[in-house]
C-alpha cells in the first residue's frame, strides 16, 4: 500500500524544514520523513548556533553591513577557488532576504555569544542555539499542515529516467509501506557519520575519527541518488573538521568538545614534535584546518601544550586539562617520551624572540630559528602547571554531494536536470564549497537552499 | 566536590553550560553563568535561585536526555534551589522542617484552625459563637481586636525576623566574590524583574511546562496569587490604619477600600493558585522536582485556604457562620505567617535577593 502527496521531503534540519515549509506555503501537501528518533530530529542543525547572510545595514544583532561582495570573496578565499561561481552568488544573494523569511517562520535572533569567534558583525546567532531553532520551524511546519514521522527511515528510491516515483519505508505509516511524491526533497545530510564509508577515502585513520554532530547522518539517501543516476559533486575526502578533545564521546559531542588554545601554545604528535605554525593566522581563520592536521599525524592524536599563564585566555572546556609540575610529569601522564617533550619545549622556548603579545592581532610574537616557526602569539612555556588537551579529528560534516542547478534542482550524470529531485543542505553543500569553510556557511546553504528546493518542488507538483 | 550530590550536579552541568552557551539569550542564569569559571556552593546556590524554571534551556538544549551528556539544567537547579531553602534557614534547628514540608505545613493549618475554633468555644458560649453579629466590631465579639492584633503582629515579626536572619546567610554566601551592600539601582532593577516576572518567559516565546510547546500559563497564575496576595496585605494595612487611626471598625461595608482589596485580591489568591496546582500536576515529569511535592503543593494550599475561607467569610458574615468562619480564616492566615519562613513562601524572598545580586553584577560588569 502507497500514500501519496504533492512534495516529499526526505531529512529533518534546517535544509529539510525550510522546504517543507516553503513547499507548504506554495500549496502542496507536504510530508516529512526524519530518520531519527524526535529527540535527535535535525540531523546536524541542532548542534549549530548562528548563519553567515549577506546585509547591506547593520541590524539590531549585527553590527555592520556585510555586502554581497565581501561575503563572495570570504567564500572565494576559503575555498580557494572551488565553487559554482554562479551557484554561490546566487545563494549569497538570496541569503539576503532569509534574514527576514526566517524571523516569519518563529526562528529569533540574538547578538553573538559572549566568548565567541567576532562574529558579530556577519553572523546572525539563533536565540537558544540551533535546537531552538529547530523547534521554531517544527512548530510552523506542524501549524501549517506539513505531515511530520519521526524514525521514518527510507531503505530505496524508485527512480526511473530522472524522475522519482516512490520511497519505500523500513517501517510502514498508517499501514503504507510506500511514500509516492510528485517531487522529491533530498535534504538528508552527508555521510559523517558512516565510518565505513569515509575509510573508503581515509583508510584506517578513519578509526580514529570522532564525529561532532549525529550519529543518524550514515549517507543512505545521498548513496541512492548516486547509484541511480544523478551526478556527484565535491571531494570525497572533503570536509568540515576541527581538532576536538580526544575524550570527547565517539558521537554527538557537538560545540563544547573544541578547542581554542592552539594559539596559546603549541600542538604536538605523539612523537611530541611540532607538525604546524601555531599561529599562521587569527584562529576564526584557522581553526577549521586543524582536524585535517590532526587527521594527517599519526595515530590522529595531537596534545595542545601550554602552560599556567594562559588559562583564562580562552572558553572554559568541558574537559579540564591534564597538567603536570614538570614537563617532564606532564609527558607521563600523556604517555608521550618525556625526553623528546622537553627537547620539543626548551627548543621553542630558546626560538620564541621579543614582542608584544596582542591575541587580538597578527603580533609580533614570533619564534626564529625551529621548523615549523610560530609566526605570530609565541610566547614561553615556562610557568607550571604545565598543561595539555589531547585532540583528534572532529568531523562536522562532509562535502560529497549531489550536483544541483540555481533551482536546487538535481542534475542527473547524462547532464540534464531530474524533472521532479530538488536537494538542500549538507547533502549538496560540495556545490558551494570545494574545500574549506567560513562560519555559518552551513545553516546558509541549508536555509536558502532549503526555501527554494521547497519552492520548486512545490510549482513543479502544482503544474 | 560540593557538600551535596545535587550541588556536585549542577557544578558538572554549568561546566558543560559554560563551555556551550547557546542559551545565554534565554533568562539571566546564563550570562550570570558566564561571568564565572568555578562554581563555590554559593555561586550556586545563586544560579540556581535566579531560575525561574521556565523551563526553555530543557526544550532548546541539544545535551538534554536521553542525550549521554544528560543536561538537565531546570530540575537540577529546581532541587538545588529547595535544598537552599533548608541551607539557609534560621534558625539551622528548624531546617528539617523543610525536608518534611507539606506534612508540617498541613498539621500547622490543622492544629491552628482548630485553636482558634477552640479558642472561640472555649471564650464564649454558644450563643454567641453560631449568633448573628452585624455593624462595627461584629469580628471582636469572638475575639478582642487587641488580643488578635497582639497575636498576629508577633507571628508577623517572627516570621520577618527569621527571614531577615535567612536572607543574611543567603546574600553572604552569593555576594562573596563582589560582596557589600545592594545598591538602591539594583534593588529598583530587581523590583522590576520581580514584579513583572521577567526571566518567566522562555526567552521569549512563553514558558514550558507540560510539553516541548511554549504554552505554558505559569505568569499568569503566579501573577494572579502574588498580586492576589499583596492586595489582601493591602487591605488588613489599610484596615488597620482604620481601626487606629480613624476609629472605624471592622467589618466594613463591600464598598469600602479594605473590602475591595480584600475581595481582588482573595479572587486572586483562589483562581492563581488553582491554576498553580493544576500545572505542578501537568508538569514534564523531566522537569518536575517530585522531591518537593509536599512543599510546593502545601504553599499552594496554604494561599488558597486563606483566599477562599476570606471569601466566604466575606460573602456569609452576617449569618450565623460567621464565627466558625472566622476561627478557620484566622486560623489560615496565622498558619501561612508562623510557616512563611519555612516553607515555599521563601522562593520569593531568594529569588529577589539573587536578581538584586545579578542586577549588581550587570551593572559592576558594564
Amino acid at each position: 500500500m502507497s500514500k501519496k502527496y504533492d512534495v516529499l521531503v526526505i531529512g529533518g534540519g534546517n535544509a529539510a524544514l525550510c522546504a517543507a515549509i516553503a513547499a507548504r506555503r506554495g500549496g502542496a501537501s507536504v510530508v516529512v520523513l526524519e530518520g531519527a528518533p524526535k529527540f535527535y530530529r535535525g540531523g546536524n542543525t541542532r548542534h549549530t548556533r548562528n548563519m553567515r547572510c549577506a546585509h547591506d545595514a547593520a541590524t539590531e544583532i549585527l553590527t555592520g553591513p556585510y555586502t554581497e561582495e565581501e561575503f563572495w570573496k570570504d567564500l572565494l578565499l576559503v575555498t580557494g577557488g572551488q565553487t559554482d561561481e554562479e551557484l554561490a552568488r546566487h545563494m549569497i544573494r538570496e541569503s539576503k532576504d532569509i534574514l527576514n523569511w526566517i524571523v516569519e517562520q518563529g526562528v529569533r535572533w540574538q547578538p553573538s555569544l559572549g566568548g565567541t569567534l567576532s562574529l558579530g558583525r556577519t553572523n546572525s546567532f539563533f536565540l537558544g542555539g540551533g535546537r531552538a531553532m529547530l523547534n521554531a520551524l517544527y512548530l510552523t511546519a506542524e501549524r501549517l499542515g506539513v505531515e511530520i514521522h519521526y524514525d521514518a527511515e527510507v531503505t530505496d528510491l524508485v527512480i526511473e529516467d530522472g524522475m522519482f516515483l516512490a520511497a519505500r519505508l523500513k517501517r510502514p505509516i498508517d499501514g503504507a509501506d510506500e511514500i509516492r511524491a510528485t517531487s522529491l526533497v533530498a535534504a538528508a545530510g552527508g555521510f559523517e557519520a558512516n565510518i565505513e564509508w569515509l575509510r573508503e577515502y581515509w583508510g584506517e585513520a578513519a578509526d580514529n575519527f570522532l564525529i561532532r554532530g549525529t550519529p543518524y547522518n550514515r549517507g543512505s539517501i545521498l548513496k541512492m541518488l548516486l547509484a541511480k543516476g544523478v551526478q556527484e559533486v565535491g571531494d570525497p575526502t572533503q570536509c568540515h573538521a576541527v581538532a576536538i578533545d580526544a575524550r570527547a564521546p565517539k558521537f554527538d559531542g557537538g560545540i563544547i568538545t573544541r578547542h581554542d588554545s592552539v594559539v596559546f601554545g603549541i600542538v604536538v604528535n605523539k612523537h611530541a614534535q611540532r607538525f604546524y605554525d601555531e599561529g599562521e593566522d587569527i584562529w576564526p581563520k584557522r581553526y577549521a584546518i586543524w582536524g585535517r592536521l590532526v587527521a594527517a599525524q599519526p595515530d590522529q592524536i595531537a596534545y595542545i601544550i601550554f602552560d599556567s599563564t594562559v588559562v583564562t585566555s580562552f572558553m572554559p572546556t568541558l574537559f579540564p586539562p591534564i597538567a603536570g609540575q614538570t614537563v617532564v610529569e606532564l609527558a607521563g601522564k600523556l604517555d608521550l617520551d618525556p625526553v623528546a617533550l622537553e627537547k620539543t619545549v626548551t627548543d621553542f622556548n630558546a626560538a620564541v624572540q621579543p614582542g608584544t603579545f596582542d591575541h587580538t592581532i597578527l603580533d609580533d610574537c614570533r619564534t626564529e630559528g625551529i621548523t615549523p616557526p610560530k609566526t605570530h602569539w609565541a610566547r614561553r612555556i615556562e610557568t607550571p602547571p604545565y598543561l595539555a588537551y589531547p585532540v583528534r579529528p572532529g568531523i562536522t560534516f562532509t562535502y560529497l554531494g549531489t550536483r544541483v542547478t540555481k533551482e536546487a534542482r538535481m542534475l542527473m550524470k547524462d547532464g540534464k536536470p531530474s524533472a521532479n529531485m530538488f536537494a538542500a543542505g549538507e547533502i549538496m553543500a560540495g556545490n558551494v564549497l570545494g574545500k574549506g569553510y567560513a562560519a555559518g556557511m552551513g545553516m546558509t546553504i541549508g536555509s536558502v537552499f532549503g526555501r527554494i528546493a521547497g519552492r520548486e518542488a512545490a510549482k513543479h507538483a502544482r503544474n | 566536590m560540593h557538600g551535596t550530590r545535587i550541588l556536585d550536579e549542577a557544578d558538572r552541568l554549568m561546566t558543560v553550560c559554560n563551555s556551550c552557551r547557546y542559551c545565554e539569550g534565554l533568562c539571566a542564569v546564563f550570562p550570570a553563568m558566564e561571568m564565572r569559571r568555578a562554581f563555590s556552593d554559593g555561586d550556586l546556590n545563586y544560579l540556581a535561585n535566579l531560575c525561574h524554571a521556565c523551563g526553555a534551556c530543557y526544550v532548546d538544549c541539544q545535551f538534554s536526555p536521553p542525550h549521554e551528556f544528560n543536561v538537565n539544567v531546570p530540575k537540577t537547579l529546581a532541587v538545588a534551589r529547595a535544598e537552599s531553602y533548608a541551607a539557609y534557614a534560621w534558625p539551622r534547628a528548624l531546617s528539617g522542617v523543610f525536608a518534611r514540608n507539606g506534612l508540617v505545613i498541613s498539621l500547622m493549618a490543622a492544629l491552628s484552625m482548630a485553636a482558634f475554633i477552640i479558642g472561640f468555644v472555649a471564650a464564649h458560649d454558644r450563643d454567641v459563637l453560631f449568633g448573628v453579629h452585624a455593624g462595627p466590631g461584629a469580628f471582636y465579639k469572638l475575639m478582642p481586636h487587641n488580643a488578635m492584633a497582639a497575636l498576629f503582629g508577633a507571628a508577623f515579626l517572627y516570621a520577618i525576623l527569621a527571614l531577615v536572619m535567612s536572607v543574611r546567610a543567603f546574600w553572604r554566601d552569593i555576594g562573596a566574590p563582589i560582596g557589600g551592600r545592594a545598591d538602591g539601582g539594583s534593588i529598583f532593577q530587581a523590583i522590576r524583574d520581580a514584579g513583572e516576572l521577567r526571566y518567566l518567559h522562555g526567552g521569549g516565546v512563553g514558558c514550558y511546562n507540560e510539553d516541548d510547546r511554549p504554552t505554558d500559563r505559569r505568569k499568569l497564575y503566579h501573577h494572579l496569587t502574588f498580586y492576589g496576595f499583596l492586595l489582601c496585605f493591602a487591605a488588613t494595612c489599610v484596615g488597620t490604619l482604620y481601626h487606629y487611626l480613624l476609629g472605624r471598625e471592622a467589618p466594613y461595608p463591600w464598598w469600602d477600600l479594605p473590602v475591595v482589596l480584600g475581595t481582588l485580591g482573595g479572587i486572586g489568591l483562589v483562581a492563581g493558585p488553582v491554576g498553580l496546582f493544576a500545572a505542578r500536576m501537568q508538569r514534564d515529569s523531566e522537569l518536575r522536582d517530585e522531591g518537593h511535592y509536599g512543599m510546593d503543593v502545601g504553599f499552594i494550599a496554604m494561599l488558597f485556604l486563606t483566599g477562599i475561607t476570606g471569601l466566604v467569610l466575606l460573602i456569609l458574615r452576617e449569618t450565623a457562620a460567621m464565627g466558625p468562619l472566622l476561627a478557620l480564616h484566622l486560623g489560615a492566615v496565622f498558619a501561612l505567617f508562623i510557616t512563611m519562613p519555612y516553607g515555599k513562601f521563601v522562593h520569593g524572598i531568594y529569588r529577589f535577593t539573587a536578581l538584586v545580586r545579578y542586577a549588581q553584577e550587570r551593572r559592576s560588569a558594564s
